[in-house]
């Protein structure tokens, strides 16, 4: 899907090369179908003194016209499914060591993001707490631990495909490995009232030198957090620490 | 308007069961995926919090007996009420749907008595989502009997009349599943409680 | 529902029609018990209700297509009214067009003419089922004039959002809402019931069960369908209901579940998906037996497979939240059964194309509405498969690629088979024929525009884009030139769609003052409906018909006239 869409995580080609195979499948499925109904509407329009063949489909010979392509379509769905639970098994099932945990807190309608201090650990007091603006290190497995503090939100990457409902509650880890550094978007994709459609953040991924210098940065000059984009109506208090998981 | 006249379609009979009879069962299938919802709503919750046997100790267990018993005498009721009205002993049809009635009565007085004394102890709708979900379910099936005595009021008069007899046995049908509903929310709300 | 009209001594069949005396205007067209008119006052009123959804896409098109600008007959839009409209736009077309236009509105018209009887099993719960709805109708559109707007948490209305105030800011829009959708199932529950027992019990004389049209049959699976996934949904309202009211924390984060509304919604939401679907299919098998002069391939293999249909429908319905923190192993499953169900819809649309083979196809604007559906909802249907994938689901879920998907499959189900019905039982029901030219026109200019909205939504999707964004200017990856560019296309694509429903209008118009008289059977079909009088009077016949054969004897070899109506002696 790259024509479309960057895809820089580790797992980005699995699901664009799912994304080849169905629309292969699908497209030859759909051309043959779709030619078929032309063909006939076309071959077989009314035609003076023509009278149209009495065939009811009562018999298994004539039923074969419709079973044998179901069997064939029941194939590539086969198909389909074993691709799709291998990539999905890759992507959702398993959890690959971390190297860094990022916390992603929802709230109407901001994201606040946790980074590890430099003990390297959430949930510390070193803690680097930012809103909108998430930085990670570029070919590291990441994991995110996803909490909501009021409604469900989505936290959608979709440079990375990864994207997760937060639910109040419920801490819900994912992981994406990003392979190529840049900023990208982050989108809420579960609506969540009325600034939903603010509820932008950015993503940045770089190297581990320019990750510590920002860490450094941001440790320095603690006393403002990096600003939240414009556009974001309500730039939530963020909390100083993550809140305890369950 | 001009007054209603029953069209030919209500008294066709292709699959061999009085077209009331078989309305009746299909309301009876939409109501029972409503309850069954609503029950395996409360069973995966119940499951996930064991600390609902506490809570369900604070329902009234005596006065749940009770009800199971009265419910299950005025579902006898209804069935010699039906007899009655098949062998067109309109007297008896009427007495017993009266009777019927009356226990519904006694039903919805004692859950009156439960809900008053439990509320009063504090255990309110809002509590936990275990009263949360007793209130729902048996304000749902209170609903239901209240229903049921209206339907029952209702053809009364006719039933008296000998007119639309086999609205009885629809009637019963509809009672007795009440009455099932509540063989349900009885265990699940008061015996399984840590007491017990 | 038990009160209603059983006689005890069934009055003999022959005695019958002397009761259909004149009527005043109010008995007859407003409070009738007739299944016609109950069928024409829902399908009016979805009609209606269609023209306010369509004007809510128009409003928040325009705004997606020239952002914060101002709207011609609206406005500016605020992102409080973006979500009001996005959300009332799904609720309006699921269950106040789609619902009772192709469930209620046909079944009504169409199942006592079509199995030959006079009426309902039950009129009078058939005239309270629409008044319900009809109730439920003007309580949805009053959410709009309630104080803090209509509720905008989207038409699956999901807790915590939905549940409380201060998270969705619409204090009683949300309530309003809510009792609305009840009220609406509760009339579909009131006529399912109706439809389900008149089919099984009041066919006409002769008819066996494999003698109905496949439209009867689907519309009766679809209604079971609907009855057996509705319930928990009910269960969930009620419980949302306290949510909000009394607070209650059945979806809230303190010792509920915000999840659990999701499976209650898709429980029926998925299943409602086949109740739009199935007697969109049945009409096209009906239009395309009668327009190829053909018997229906595979009638039996058709109901069977449907029955099929209605019972996988049921267990796919978690395929909606891969990823909103179900089990990942249960989405294993679900993508399977997901999968799975293309199949049995595969062999409905294999039997469809099939009767087309070797026919004497005529292409009357019906029949132009029904191949273009089957042309249409071919996408719509292969491109499920890319969201039925739940690996590939993680990327897709809410962007417009969905929304591009089940516009694909829900615009030619309601709108090109909605358009299928009207023009082919226009004449039954006003006796006058519709002008072809202007059919044609309104057909083409329809088509061809509707796929310049959703093709470009196909496209944003791919690229990233999510649904319900008041506002795209903080995403730099979606704010490019060649984004705004698709959304400007869709839009003006939707413009002209909406112009070419102008023909339409005039169309209607024109045929209702001056169209041909159709006569009882235009398009020299089999079914009963053909066979009585154009409008057909209350109480169908005179005499009701006896049946003597299936209704897809076309073109039997042998005989004269290539149709063969199912009550004709021989």
């Amino acid at each position: 899907m790259n024509h479309w869409i960057k895809g820089v995580s580790s797992y980005a080609a699995d699901i664009d090369g799912l994304f080849w195979l169905v629309t292969a499948l699908i497209g030859f499925w759909f051309i043959v179908a779709q030619g078929i109904v032309i063909y006939f509407a076309l071959k077989y329009r009314r035609k003076e003194g023509v009278k149209a063949a009495y065939i009811t489909g009562k018999t298994w010979r004539e039923l074969s016209w419709v079973f044998i392509p179901v069997v064939l379509v029941v194939m590539c769905d086969g198909w389909i499914d074993v691709a799709t639970a291998s990539v999905w098994h890759n992507v959702k099932e398993t959890l690959p060591t971390a190297d860094h945990k990022v916390g992603v807190m929802g709230q109407q309608w901001a994201w606040t993001f946790s980074h590890e201090g430099p003990d390297g650990k959430l949930g510390t007091p070193d803690d680097i707490v930012t809103v909108d603006d998430l930085h990670v290190v570029v070919n590291k497995v990441i994991h995110v631990d996803l909490q909501s503090k009021d409604v469900l939100h989505s936290f959608s990457i979709p440079v990375m495909r990864f994207k997760q409902d937060t639910i109040p509650g419920r801490s819900i880890t994912g992981w994406f490995k990003p392979t190529v550094p840049g900023v990208y978007d982050v989108q809420c994709a579960e609506i969540c009232g009325l600034g939903h459609g603010y509820m932008a953040a950015r993503i940045t991924v770089q190297t581990q030198a320019d990750y510590d210098a920002w860490m450094k940065a941001v440790a320095a000059g603690a006393t403002a957090l990096p600003g939240a984009p414009a556009a974001s109506p309500a730039p939530a208090a963020a909390p100083a620490t993550q809140v305890p998981q369950k | 308007m001009s007054a209603f006249q029953v069209p030919i379609a209500t008294n066709r009979c292709a699959t061999g069961i009085p077209t009331g009879r078989l309305a009746i069962w299909w309301v009876l299938a939409s109501e029972i995926v409503i309850f069954g919802g609503l029950v395996t709503c409360y069973l995966l919750f119940r499951f996930r919090h064991p600390e609902w046997a506490a809570e369900a100790e604070h329902t009234k267990l005596a006065a749940g007996a009770l009800n199971t018993f009265v419910l299950l005498t005025s579902s006898l009721f209804v069935v010699l009420a039906h007899v009655a009205a098949c062998n067109k002993d309109t007297v008896n049809a009427r007495k017993y749907l009266i009777w019927t009635i009356l226990g519904g009565l006694i039903f919805l007085c004692v859950k009156a008595y439960e809900y008053t004394s439990e509320i009063s102890h504090g255990y309110t709708i809002t509590r936990s989502v275990f009263w949360a979900f007793y209130y729902t379910a048996t304000a749902l099936h209170g609903l239901h009997v209240i229903g049921g005595m209206t339907i029952m009021g209702l053809i009364l008069p006719d039933v008296a009349k000998g007119k639309n007899l086999q609205r009885v046995e629809y009637i019963g049908i509809y009672w007795h599943f009440v009455d099932v509903v509540w063989l349900f929310l009885f265990p699940l709300f008061y015996i399984a409680s840590a007491a017990s | 529902m038990t009160s209603s009209s059983v006689h005890a001594d069934a009055a003999p069949e022959a005695d019958s029609h002397a009761h259909h005396a004149p009527q005043s205007f109010w008995s007859k067209y407003i409070f009738s018990v007739d299944h016609k008119i109950i069928g024409l006052q829902y399908t009016l009123t979805g009609i209606f209700m269609a023209v306010v959804g369509v004007y809510m896409s128009y409003v928040f098109r325009m705004h997606l297509a020239n952002p914060a600008a101002h709207i011609p007959f609206y406005g500016v839009l605020s992102p409080a009214a973006y979500n009001s409209l996005v959300t009332n736009h799904g609720t309006i077309m699921i269950f106040w067009v789609a619902m009772p236009i192709l469930l209620a509105g046909l079944g009504n018209y169409c199942i006592p003419l079509m199995i030959g009887c006079d009426d309902m099993v039950f009129p009078r719960v058939n005239r309270l089922s629409f008044q319900v709805f009809f109730l439920s109708t003007v309580l949805l559109l009053v959410g709009f004039m309630a104080p803090g707007g209509a509720f905008g948490g989207a038409w699956t209305s999901y807790p915590p959002l939905s549940a409380k105030v201060e998270y969705n800011l619409t204090p009683h829009g949300n309530v309003i809402w809510l009792l609305a959708v009840a009220l609406e199932i509760v009339a579909f529950l009131l006529g399912g019931i109706n439809f389900v027992t008149t089919a099984m019990n009041s066919r006409a004389k002769g008819m066996k069960m494999f003698d109905m049209p496949v439209l009867v049959w689907m519309i009766v699976i679809a209604t079971i369908i609907f009855m057996m996934s509705v319930g928990p949904l009910v269960a969930g309202a009620v419980m949302l209901l306290l949510d909000q009211t009394l607070g209650t924390h059945f979806f809230a984060a303190q010792g509920g579940d915000p999840v659990l509304w999701q499976h209650l919604f898709w429980f029926f939401g998925h299943p409602e998906v086949y109740v739009l679907l199935l007697p969109e299919l049945g009409v096209v098998c009906e239009i395309i037996c009668v327009f190829s002069r053909k018997p229906l391939f595979g009638y039996k293999t058709i109901v069977y497979t449907t029955f099929m249909v209605g019972i996988l429908s049921m267990i796919v319905w978690a395929h909606h939240q891969f990823i909103a923190g179900i089990d990942p192993r249960m989405a294993s499953i679900f993508s399977l059964t997901t999968i799975i169900i293309s199949i049995p819809v595969a062999v409905i649309m294999f039997a469809m194309i099939a009767t087309l083979f070797k026919g004497s196809i005529e292409f009357k604007v019906p029949m132009l509405w029904a191949i273009g559906l089957i042309v249409e909802f071919l996408l719509g249907g292969v491109t499920g498969i890319y969201l039925g994938s739940s690996a590939l689901d993680v990327y897709f879920h809410d962007t417009y690629f969905v929304v591009a998907h089940f516009h694909y499959t829900l615009i030619p189900l309601v709108a090109f088979g909605g358009f299928a019905i009207f023009t082919y039982y226009f004449p039954k029901v006003t006796g006058k024929m519709l002008d072809e030219r202007l059919g044609r026109i309104h057909f083409w200019g329809s088509a061809i525009a509707f796929n310049f909205i959703f093709i470009p939504l196909f496209f944003s999707g791919l690229a990233g884009e999510h649904r319900r964004i008041y506002d795209y200017s903080g995403f730099a990856e979606l704010t490019t030139p060649h984004m705004q560019s698709l959304r400007t296309m869709a839009t003006h694509a939707l413009l002209v769609m909406i112009a070419f429903q102008i023909p339409f209008v005039i169309n209607v118009i024109k045929s209702l003052l001056k169209g041909a008289p159709a006569g009882a059977n235009p398009w020299k079909a089999n079914t009963l409906e053909w066979t009585a009088d154009s409008p057909p009077p209350h109480g169908n016949w005179a005499e009701l018909p006896e049946v003597y054969r299936g209704p897809y004897e076309y073109s039997v070899p042998g005989r004269e006239q290539d149709y063969w109506p199912q009550n004709a002696a021989n």
